[in-house]
């Protein structure tokens, strides 16, 4: 029996010191609001532990007084009053002790709620996020209409340059949750709301919706790429073209089967007829390191699996199955890992 | 006695839930029905055998999913953009009783993938069967041509606008005879 105690007890010692590596972790901060939020979390975790350890031994100690107690039943009880006197002080100081503890806690959440909410730059660099079922839609405004880009599940920013993103959702509630960057914000149809971050180390970091949407929530994941500012502005730029036309032969078969099939229903492919806004842009697609949102990894096989039978992939996600034929599926993907 | 009733009382209850069939989901489709619709035939003559039916839509006109995927898909694939939501405009409405090219599925499936004169663009194969279907069910919902059971209660868009569940049925035939039929405005 002991032995199992002190097994849970390692076992638990190795989860925490599991925490703080992970590129999905509030404990592993890239960014000074995370940083107040790991803090908050510390703090929240000692206070915890401290009083759980205290309560622990008190529970203890009337235990064994009260095993004691049996074995001396003949011995007379003392003066009633004394411990009446006694008792009332003892939950005196326990209720002051913990409208106090509850005090600091509370003027900690506020200070960190407020810093959480307070970074701001006259020249952030905005982003716009956009939750579908399930997927995120990311657009890089800009006030000439050619230079804005639309991407899909992944927020490429540069380091250390304040962030604000504007978000909303397309159909029901979604919430933005890059633990090591930001807490959660909730993505409400027809509301926008703009969340600010900073990201301070390079980096790819993971989140993931946070607020249930529906069958497939939990394949509904993106990733924040941190790189250097110049590193960032060359992406951004590559970005903003239009898809190459294709050059080798099975390439121009396959965007002619993309432009005559039931693909361009759904997708926009810049620089070509497909125009449709409701599934990800797909006019860098090749430039993206996964596909349904974090589902799957962007390689030609998986692509192929994808649009053949996605929903033996991701069940009840919107992209129908495509029965093409072998040669125009492999032209297909031809095309599509063309698009860099 | 009472071991006895909880037990009927759960029977009954699984019977119910057993009979929820309009609610049912299949994501994965059979292969030929995710084939992209092709043209359907509209001649009476045909050489040798007639063509292979096709499949039966009534299985989507029963089904809520079927419909309320219909309802998202009509958005999707812009229909709203000429018939707006059934009131019409750019295209003829179709919460009404007139039909000019029938109120039966496959007509109406005819006009999807074939496409119509004066401006019905043509789907073939930009669409997949089992949606053009589900676009037919959502269609015939608008003038209230399914049961109330099966049609969308509500809509997701901020729009204010009648249920389909809500709408009256429309009967073609009955109120607008063939000879009292007016002239389409184009």
């Amino acid at each position: 029996m002991r032995n199992a105690y002190w097994s849970l007890a390692g076992a638990l010692l190795l989860i925490l010191t599991a925490c703080g590596h992970g590129n999905q972790d509030a404990l592993n901060v890239a960014g000074i609001q995370a940083q107040r939020i790991e803090r908050l979390w510390w703090l929240l975790f000692w206070v915890s532990l401290v009083i759980f350890v205290v309560v622990m031994a008190f529970l203890g100690g009337s235990f064994s007084r009260a095993h004691g107690a049996e074995l001396l039943a003949e011995r007379p009880a003392p003066e009633e009053e004394a411990s009446e006197r006694g008792l009332r002080s003892g939950v005196l100081i326990a209720v002051a002790l913990t409208v106090l503890i509850l005090f600091v806690l509370l003027v900690a959440g506020i200070s960190a709620g407020k810093a959480l909410g307070s970074l701001q730059s006259n020249n952030p660099i905005t982003v716009e996020v956009i939750g579908h079922q399930w997927w995120w839609e990311i657009h890089y405004p800009d006030p000439v209409p050619g230079n804005i880009v639309i991407t899909a599940n992944e927020i490429h920013v540069p380091v250390g340059t304040p962030i604000v993103l504007n978000s909303t959702s397309q159909d029901v509630i979604h919430s933005f949750w890059a633990p090591n960057i930001q807490g959660k914000r909730d993505l409400i149809p027809g509301h926008n709301t703009a969340i600010w971050f900073q990201v301070d180390r390079e980096g790819v970091y993971r989140g993931q919706c946070a607020e249930f949407c529906g069958h497939q929530h939990a394949h509904m994941a993106f990733l924040v790429i941190a790189e250097l500012p110049a590193k960032f502005q060359q992406w951004l730029q590559h970005q903003r073209n239009s898809a190459a036309p294709p050059m080798e032969s099975a390439a121009k078969r396959g965007q002619e089967v993309f432009l005559s099939s039931t693909c361009v229903m759904c997708h926009t492919i810049r620089g070509t007829s497909a125009g449709s806004k409701n599934g990800p842009d797909l006019t860098h697609i090749a430039s993206r390191g996964t596909i349904a949102a974090g589902t799957i990894p962007n390689t030609p096989g998986y692509l192929a699996g994808w649009i053949a039978d996605s929903q033996h992939i991701k069940p009840g996600n919107h992209m129908p199955p495509n029965t093409l034929p072998s040669d125009d599926l492999q032209a297909l993907l031809a095309y599509l890992e063309g698009l860099q | 006695m009472r071991l006895a009733q909880m037990l009927s009382l759960i029977s009954v209850l699984s019977l119910i839930t057993a009979g929820c069939q309009r609610e049912r989901r299949d994501f994965v489709q059979a292969p030929d029905m995710s084939n992209a619709a092709q043209a359907t035939s509209v001649s009476e003559l045909h050489p040798a055998n007639l063509p292979a039916p096709k499949p039966v839509s009534s299985t989507y006109s029963e089904s809520a999913y079927d419909v309320n995927e219909g309802k998202r898909l009509f958005d999707w694939y812009n229909c709203s953009g000429c018939h707006f939501h059934g009131g019409g405009g750019i295209g003829p409405p179709l919460m009404d009783a007139e039909w000019l090219y029938g109120d039966a599925p496959q007509n109406i499936y005819a006009s999807i993938v074939e496409g119509r004169p004066n401006g019905m663009p043509s789907f073939a194969g930009k669409i997949p069967e089992y949606q053009v279907w589900q676009l037919v069910a959502y269609v015939r919902s608008m003038s209230g041509q399914l049961p109330k059971d099966v049609s969308p209660g509500r809509g997701d868009s901020m729009m204010a606008k009648q249920p389909e569940s809500s709408i009256p049925t429309e009967h073609p035939s009955k109120e607008h005879p063939a000879d009292l039929k007016p002239e389409h405005p184009r």
